[in-house]
């Protein structure tokens, strides 16, 4: 019993070992390392492709994890450090693509399905107003009173 | 009413076309982002030692088409394409390599074993110089003409991605 459950506290010990890579050197200013982490998140890992460079442990992404640290200890600001990538990789890079002409379409067709959405439903809700309120002519009304004679005769 | 009923069907069609189009694009390819920009700076050991290997002014300097391919010695991708790139020495192409965080005598004994296709071989130990030409695979192998990239490719070349991407490249600028 005892040893089940130093097992288990070495376990629960374990897990956050494994927050972020830790193969290479951070800057020793907090500031500093944390920004460096903000930005190696919105960079894309070129050999996982679906994994942050912070995430993947692809020799690639250590590479590019060392040159965002060495760019922002030369004093670069976030965007310069994005810029210097998107340079060498492309937007292809950023995880979060940016707002510009290629994607317009990406960004507005949420805006773009919900507006459709709206004019299904309020054309629907006209629609079904139109057909409740819309009288009966006087043709409709004798042929209704035509066929109540019917059923009368029968 | 005719067309709305055929509203839904034309939404199908639409969607159809937009995933068979969106699907068999293959999302490991990465386009580079120098094409038909002149070649980044960099200055490069020859394998094993410290003097100066390979630089940009080596490549501007050369007349004609040059191929720079990116390998290791540690790359399996890169033995399937070797015979093709001695075949490619063969027909006379000059194509510059580089040893991609290679150990120096692991390049030598590659290249002594399976031939050595290249004019000129450098080495990137650190791998940064990958970095500055947007590598990110390997193989890679890039065209070059008059010091500025026109094409480069992602992964081994055989006869065929030779034949359907390079020939028509290398057709258009040798005009």
């Amino acid at each position: 019993m005892n040893k089940i459950m130093i097992v288990i506290f070495w376990l629960l010990m374990g897990t956050s070992a494994f927050a972020v890579g830790v193969d290479e050197k951070r800057l020793s200013d907090p500031a500093e390392e944390a920004r460096a982490q903000e930005i190696m998140k919105q960079l894309r890992c070129l050999v996982c492709q679906n994994q942050s460079i912070v995430d993947s442990d692809a020799g690639l992404a250590k590479d590019i994890r060392i040159i965002v640290r060495e760019r922002i200890l030369a004093g670069d600001t976030d965007q310069q450090v994005l810029t210097f990538m998107t340079e060498r990789y492309g937007d292809w890079v950023l995880l979060k693509p940016p707002f510009d002409g290629a994607t317009i379409i990406l960004w507005l067709s949420p805006l773009l399905l919900l507006g459709v959405g709206f004019i299904i439903i309020i054309r629907n809700q006209r629609n079904r107003k139109m057909a409740t309120s819309a009288p009966l002519s006087d043709e409709e009304q004798k042929r209704i009173a035509q066929l109540l004679n019917e059923n009368g005769d029968n | 009413m005719k067309l709305k009923a055929f509203f839904p069907f034309l939404i199908f069609c639409v969607i159809s076309i937009a995933l068979y189009v969106g699907l068999s694009l293959n999302p490991g390819e990465i386009p580079s982002e120098f094409i038909d920009d002149p070649i980044p700076e960099f200055s490069l050991p020859v394998v094993g030692g410290e003097e100066v290997g390979l630089t940009t002014a080596d490549l501007k300097n050369e007349e004609g088409v040059v191929l720079v391919n990116f390998f290791a010695s540690w790359c399996a991708p890169c033995y399937v394409e070797h015979p093709f790139l001695m075949e490619l020495q063969k027909r006379g192409y000059k194509i510059y390599g580089v040893a991609y965080k290679d150990k120096a005598h692991a390049t030598n004994r590659f290249l002594k074993e399976q031939g050595n296709p290249y004019f000129d071989t450098a080495a990137d130990n650190d791998g940064r110089v990958a970095i500055e030409w947007g590598v990110y695979g390997f193989p890679e192998t890039f065209i070059i003409k008059d010091g500025v990239i026109r094409h480069k490719h992602a992964g081994p070349i055989m006869e065929m991605q030779f034949e359907d991407e390079f020939m028509p490249i290398l057709e258009s600028i040798s005009k």
